[in-house]
């Protein structure tokens, strides 16, 4: 058994709860979501239909020029097996608006454009809509950092930021997804051929299998090499960990009067819900 | 002793008092229709848990006018509910009132505020420092609020005041959604450990296990009962995890509240099982608190420095002969 692993009757009975209340309590009962065709927003979406109903949950589809065809493919298959319904806006024109303009050149850049300009039409539908967006970010890629900041990162709630890919998977897994999500090479599919554990240099199972202890169990670096991890690979996740640490809090506010803003100024966000 | 308690497992507004009151007197209502003579409420239950700074609005004269509702209705029921306290010389406790007949009989100020993890009580709250006795026309209780019932201190006064039964008010957050012992023990050097498969029950939060241990052990250390209300509902992504259960001075679980949902319970506690519990097994008659007060007596010759009643602190930093 993997240390890692959850019951997944009891976090899918819990998210399902938190993606109902918190909403409620926003006094929203509609969901819309990115659906990329990975396993993430597959999972978030099968959370959202759980919560909300299947005509209450809006995927939406927003692929780029260069995207794989595979991507759009299997996020109308996610859609199709849990019977909610989609819309597409192709974000070629909006995103080379800006890139041709400004000759923005190949790589990073140009996926964090895209991922920016999909929160744009995400939180624009969500009017339309009158639904709020769901994320679909999970533990691993929180604490490495391997998300676009008010990209990917930016939603009204979030089901999965406390599942490590393992646990994402296994969800997945119980909530019986379509195995063309489950099966595939994780991607967030910004640049032609891209994987994700290709772009961070290792596999998400040996990230989570190394965050699990040195995160949730405050295992320190020299116990962990001690206990077979590979030194430079504690290293070097442990340095993402602190260097990403500004992806996951609000921008700080210079405090210069005695109540300032999320220091001594301090509500839940469902302050009066 | 022959009572019939009635624990209301609720999910109370974030800052809302008199949607909780409201919610408090409908069933309170009710379970004096069923013929209730006890019922018990979480922790905060008339304010909700993670108040931060709404703790300076919600603070109240524990015998004030936004309590006279629940005061009436103890006419009929005796009332457990909690509530934030702004005591005379303005200090904010996280408080559990006992109301019967008509007025508050007693309260028990939270004593081990919750200050780790998740967790920031000391900021918000005053610790109490009294671990009194109700002496109720129904029995003997001790209350405890959360936390307290992790400590043995109060278990242990309790337990040498004969209490009848622990009333416990929680706001108690589910943490952990492994099986059962897998993600405390990572078999981090690949030995294979092995683990319990407790997929034949229904899942539970680690946190609610964990819980289910302690009220199993404060029963059967105290032989008497002991009565959990975990509260319910999400605070900003923090699921409450309900689970509310009674136990009987054997340690066996009498009932509990499923899960997640809001709910009731109602459990009969008698005298008689009581008695017949405590000549089985006579724990109290061979109690030595004495050897615990000598032991004691000599780690405690200096006052806390914090929070002595009635009296300034004793200045740790003046000089004594």
């Amino acid at each position: 058994m993997n240390p890692l692993d959850i019951h997944p009757a009891l976090v899918t009975d819990v998210l399902v709860r938190f993606l109902r209340e918190e909403l409620g309590s926003a006094g929203f009962s509609r969901a819309i979501l990115g659906l990329s065709g990975g396993i993430d927003s597959a999972v978030s979406a099968a959370l959202a239909v759980r919560a909300f109903g299947p005509e209450e949950t809006l995927g939406v589809l927003m692929p780029y020029r260069t995207s794989n065809p595979d991507s759009e493919a299997h996020a109308l298959i996610v859609a199709d097996s849990l019977d909610m319904p989609v819309r597409k806006v192709d974000i070629s024109a909006m995103v080379d608006g800006y890139l041709d303009q400004e000759s923005v050149p190949e790589g990073m850049r140009r996926g964090n454009a895209m991922a920016r300009a999909r929160m744009i039409i995400l939180y624009d539908l969500s009017e339309e809509w009158r639904g709020l967006v769901i994320g679909t970010s999970n533990k691993t890629e929180m604490l490495l950092g391997y998300s676009t900041l008010f990209g990917d990162s930016a939603h009204a709630v979030n089901p999965l930021g406390d599942l490590y890919k393992h646990q994402v998977f296994q969800l997945a897994e119980y909530l019986e997804l379509p195995s063309e999500v489950i099966d595939k090479a994780p991607s967030a599919d910004l640049f032609e051929g891209q994987t994700d554990e290709q772009e961070l240099g290792f596999s998400y199972a040996a990230a989570d299998k190394l965050l699990y202890p040195m995160v949730d169990l405050r295992y320190t670096e020299a116990q962990l090499i001690e206990s077979g991890f590979d030194a430079e690979f504690v290293r070097l996740v442990a340095k993402r960990i602190i260097r990403n640490q500004y992806k996951r809090v609000l921008p700080p506010i210079a405090k210069l009067s005695h109540r300032t803003i999320n220091q001594d100024f301090r509500y839940l966000r469902d302050w009066l819900a | 002793m022959d009572l019939r308690l009635t624990i209301a497992q609720t999910n109370p507004a974030l800052g809302d008092f008199h949607k909780n009151l409201d919610d408090h007197l409908r069933q309170i209502r009710a379970a004096t229709a069923e013929g209730a003579d006890l019922i018990l409420f979480p922790e905060l239950s008339l304010t909700g848990y993670f108040l931060r700074d709404q703790v300076f609005d919600l603070g109240i004269d524990a015998n004030g006018p936004e309590l006279e509702p629940l005061r009436k209705l103890s006419m009929g029921i005796s009332i457990v509910a909690g509530f934030v306290e702004r005591a005379a010389d303005g200090r904010l406790y996280n408080c559990l009132g006992f109301f019967e007949d008509g007025k508050l009989l007693s309260k028990h100020r939270k004593v081990h505020l919750v200050s780790y993890g998740m967790f920031d009580e000391s900021r918000d709250f005053a610790a109490g420092d009294e671990w009194g006795v109700v002496e109720s026309r129904l029995g003997r209780f001790g209350l405890f609020l959360c936390e307290d019932i992790w400590h043995l201190e109060g278990q242990y006064l309790r337990i040498l005041e004969h209490v009848d039964a622990y009333l416990i008010g929680s706001a108690g957050p589910g943490r952990g959604v492994g099986p059962e012992g897998a993600s405390e023990h990572p078999d981090l050097a690949g030995q294979g450990r092995l683990y319990a498969d407790s997929t034949e029950t229904a899942p539970e939060f680690e946190s609610v296990r964990t819980w289910r241990s302690i009220l199993t052990a404060a029963a059967i250390h105290g032989q008497c009962y002991v009565a959990w209300a975990n509260r319910v509902g999400f605070e900003d992504g923090i699921a409450f995890a309900g689970s509310s259960a009674v136990h009987a001075p054997s340690g066996a679980q009498l009932g509990c509240i499923a899960g997640l949902d809001e709910g009731n319970l109602t459990v009969r506690l008698t005298g008689d099982e009581l008695f017949r519990a405590r000549q089985r097994t006579p724990l109290l008659r061979d109690a030595r608190p004495w050897i615990v007060a000598k032991a004691l007596g000599v780690r405690c010759d200096a006052p806390p420095a914090n929070e002595p009643k009635g009296s300034v602190p004793a200045d740790p930093t003046s000089a004594s002969d």
